[in-house]
């Protein structure tokens, strides 16, 4: 029934079956395909075009941050002849720095880089549908997204802010030079809300409205329930930060007051505005990366998921529990009573995290793990995510807070989650779907080798950085004690390491574009319903609308489709005697 | 779907829509829209509730000040007026969605120009009997505020300028979504115009209404907030 139905839609546009070849293909000479990728409202065509959006941020923010690490290779002094010695930039330009670091990596790459990325290409992929629900929405988040992006690259060239990324009032709209730039770097941030809202949006319609027939909610791949939970926050917390940086902006330009003390408005009313949305939004980073890493770890591990539910519902309960939090981040700045409610409050998300990482584990006990690039990636995942979920937990106590509040300990601490988590999920997504979104094999060895310099280069970089904290290290200065030196110099050496992994999987994907092996359909064994269409899919996704007739990890009981029998044997059934448990 | 209709010689839009081809069916389309569109109310709600949020702790900071301030700045007749305006608009859109549902043309179209004239009377009220003067007599948010009160009736006091930030932000921002909203219903209408909405077909009347509705809700909040209490 079904398929005579796609066979009659899918021809009835166009006629002649146009849209059977791959969505790659030129349209014709290069203005016409510019042209219609321009105009296109085609998801996989907005994801593909996010993702190199994304990494172009992903590498300007990385620009910022070597800067960053460079400057502090040594402490600045002033040497017996009276010359300020170890100073690359002056400190005006070392705060700019670190802020458009922050700004960048957060509103440009890392909100973006997976739902907006992955999820464009992979949601209706995964869920069979031909679309996203609103495809001409969709392309407005893409141009949206590109409007708030030139906005703040506006803001950068116009001399930068140095104000760090959380634009804490009343310094953001003291200082007169700076008005002009944190007033677009703030309407850059209102417009990239727009972007992340739309996008989520349209997520949330497509889970609800436009699963393949017979697929129900827990039949989903959990990459799905990931983005799903992640789509949520995005639509319930993005607006806060819109009024947030709507009323900075008017603060900057009318000097209204509301968040200024002089005028009588309230600076801490802004924090917690900010950490209303700032920290949902660190689970807007996280949680696709998590749904990365249940695809990564069920299919590389060829195991199915152990705790399907658990893993499903423990997505919905970082979002929800992600809204009650916010106020860990001003443990000095409020009173006793709301820190120890938020303190208490905090310990809630290490439940859920902790229920993926051992669900994680346990899928992978007794499973054929094969060390492919994906794989190592989310083998790494589930170290650095570990250690900074676990860091996180030292600083939700408020006693031991009190002390690294504002130190490297912070510092490190976020960027194992963000850079160690959501990071290193997308790297590991990157390597495990490039061949379906380009049709293309990337080299398996080159992948390992960048694998293993972004990890040495990874935690070199940071783990110091929590030995420099404890000790009193605080974050945001240009220089420091010369008893810290040392940790400062093991951790720029790691962003180097860093460097040369990412350029290592930069070229190796330039590389794949170029002249990579043509990928099979399923290259790796997977069951959800993106390998059973071509690589590069075709214009409308499917040739006929995919019915679901087993679920998104049941490697015990299926032959993935497309592979062959032989590299996907079947465990032989079990005898009666065998099944009594 | 295909029959015409009896009047008319050729199909009319409304009779003949089809969904977007991803869509399995025009009712997927329509409640996919629907639900989009109560998502979006949902961010609209968290985007005013920042103003509602700020309003209630500035107020609990100065509260003397800001009932002295409401009474005196602003007058509860005009925002009277404005509520009834609104309230007036509510109920005309609630019927063009129920007239397009019962394929009466011209009840549609009257319903929604009636609505669209109301989000204008707000407007024009809005501009002309609260804005104007109160520029005029310096009544100015934060460091702009300039008024020096009526020779010793009324004396400001140092939250004033904050009150006014807020009464001048929230409306503002309100303001705003209304002048979206009139641009909305005028669009509907010229579409009604050209018979695109009937009883098969009237997903952009109904949420276009739902945006309306929750405009016109943000208002009966500012309303008592701003200027009863």
């Amino acid at each position: 029934m079904s398929t005579t139905n796609a066979t009659s839609t899918g021809n009835d546009s166009h006629g002649d079956g146009h849209h059977d070849v791959s969505y790659l293909h030129p349209k014709g000479p290069l203005w016409v395909t510019l042209w219609d990728w321009a105009t296109t409202i085609d998801h996989k065509k907005i994801g593909v075009m996010y993702m190199f959006a994304t990494t172009f941020m992903f590498f300007l923010g990385g620009v910022f941050a070597l800067a960053v690490r460079a400057e502090l290779f040594m402490p600045t002094q002033v040497n017996e002849a009276g010359e300020i010695v170890g100073q690359l930039f002056a400190n005006n330009i070392y705060n700019r720095m670190f802020t458009l670091h922050g700004v960048v990596m957060v509103f440009l790459f890392i909100i973006p880089a997976i739902p907006a990325a992955f999820g464009n290409f992979l949601l209706p992929l995964m869920l069979g549908a031909k679309d996203v629900a609103f495809p001409r929405l969709n392309l407005l988040s893409w141009y949206v997204y590109l409007l708030g992006a030139g906005v703040a690259i506006i803001a950068l060239l116009g001399g930068g802010i140095d104000t760090g990324w959380t634009f804490y009032t009343p310094y953001s709209i003291t200082g007169t030079e700076m008005h002009r730039q944190v007033f677009l770097m703030t309407m850059g941030a209102f417009i990239l809300g727009f972007s992340s809202i739309f996008t989520g949006l349209n997520f949330v319609v497509t889970v609800h409205k436009l699963r393949a027939p017979g697929m129900g909610w827990f039949d989903m791949p959990l990459f799905v329930w990931a983005i799903y939970a992640t789509s949520l926050i995005q639509v319930l917390a993005t607006p806060v930060l819109g009024i947030t940086v709507l009323l900075l902006a008017i603060e900057q330009a009318f000097h209204v007051g509301i968040f200024d003390p002089a005028l009588g408005g309230d600076p801490v009313l802004f924090m917690h505005f900010f950490w209303f949305y700032s920290h949902p939004a660190v689970y807007i980073m996280i949680l696709p990366g998590m749904g990365i890493m249940s695809e990564l770890i069920a299919v590389h591990a060829r195991k199915r998921i152990f705790g399907y539910k658990a893993i499903a519902f423990s997505s919905l309960g970082i979002a929800a529990v992600s809204f009650i939090v916010w106020g860990h981040h001003l443990f000095t700045a409020q009173t006793a009573m709301a820190n120890a409610i938020f303190s208490a409050l905090t310990f809630f998300v290490a439940i859920p995290s902790a229920i993926k990482v051992f669900n994680w584990v346990a899928t992978l006990y007794k499973s054929g793990i094969v060390f492919n690039t994906p794989m190592l990636y989310a083998l790494g995942f589930m170290f650095t995510f570990t250690i900074g979920g676990v860091t996180g937990l030292f600083l939700a106590t408020i006693a031991t807070d009190i002390n690294l509040h504002d130190t490297y300990f912070v510092v490190a601490h976020f960027h194992y989650v963000m850079m160690g988590g959501a990071g290193i999920a997308l790297f590991g997504g990157m390597h495990h779907w490039w061949p379906k979104m380009f049709g293309k094999m990337y080299n398996e060895k080159a992948g390992i080798a960048g694998f293993i310099f972004v990890f040495i280069g990874f935690n070199t970089t940071f783990f110091i950085q929590f030995l420099m904290g404890s000790q009193g290290m605080p974050r945001r200065y240009a220089t420091y004690v010369p008893e810290f030196t040392i940790y400062h110099q093991i951790s720029t050496v790691g962003s180097w390491l860093l460097l040369i992994g990412f350029l290592i999987h930069l070229f190796n994907f330039i590389a794949s574009l170029r002249n990579g092996k043509p990928a099979p359909r399923n290259p790796w064994g997977g069951l959800t319903l993106e390998w059973t269409t071509d690589a590069p899919p075709i214009e409308h996704n499917f040739h006929h609308e995919p019915v679901i007739h087993h679920g998104p990890y049941d490697f015990e009981d299926v032959v993935p489709p497309f592979c062959d029998e032989k590299d996907y044997p079947l465990p032989a059934p079990l005898k009666p005697s065998d099944k009594k448990h | 779907m295909t029959t015409a209709s009896p009047t008319s010689s050729k199909p009319l839009y409304h009779e003949t829509y089809k969904h977007q081809e991803h869509w399995r069916n025009n009712e997927d389309e329509f409640e996919g829209a629907k639900l989009g569109v109560w998502l979006f109310l949902t961010t609209e709600i968290l985007l005013f509730s920042g103003m509602f949020c700020g309003y209630a702790i500035l107020r609990f900071f100065y509260l003397d000040d800001f009932t002295a301030a409401s009474s005196h700045y602003l007058n509860w007749k005009i925002g009277a007026l404005n509520t009834g305006v609104l309230l007036i608009s509510s109920f005309t859109v609630a019927m063009s969605v129920r007239a397009s549902q019962l394929n009466k043309q011209g009840q549609l179209m009257i319903n929604l120009l009636i609505s669209a004239i109301c989000g204008v009377i707000f407007l024009v009220v809005k501009l002309g009997w609260e804005y104007g003067p109160k520029i005029e007599k310096g009544e100015l948010p934060g460091a702009m505020f300039a008024y020096g009160g009526h020779a010793g009736e009324y004396i400001p006091s140092t939250s004033d300028p904050v009150f006014l930030s807020i009464y001048w932000v929230a409306t503002a921002i309100h303001g705003f979504h209304v002048l979206i909203g009139v641009v909305l219903l005028l669009w509907l209408a010229w579409r009604a115009g050209k018979k695109h909405f009937g009883p098969k077909h009237y997903t952009a009347v109904e949420n276009v209404g739902l945006y309306w509705h929750l405009v016109d809700l943000v208002w009966i909040f500012l309303f008592p907030l701003l200027y009863l209490v």
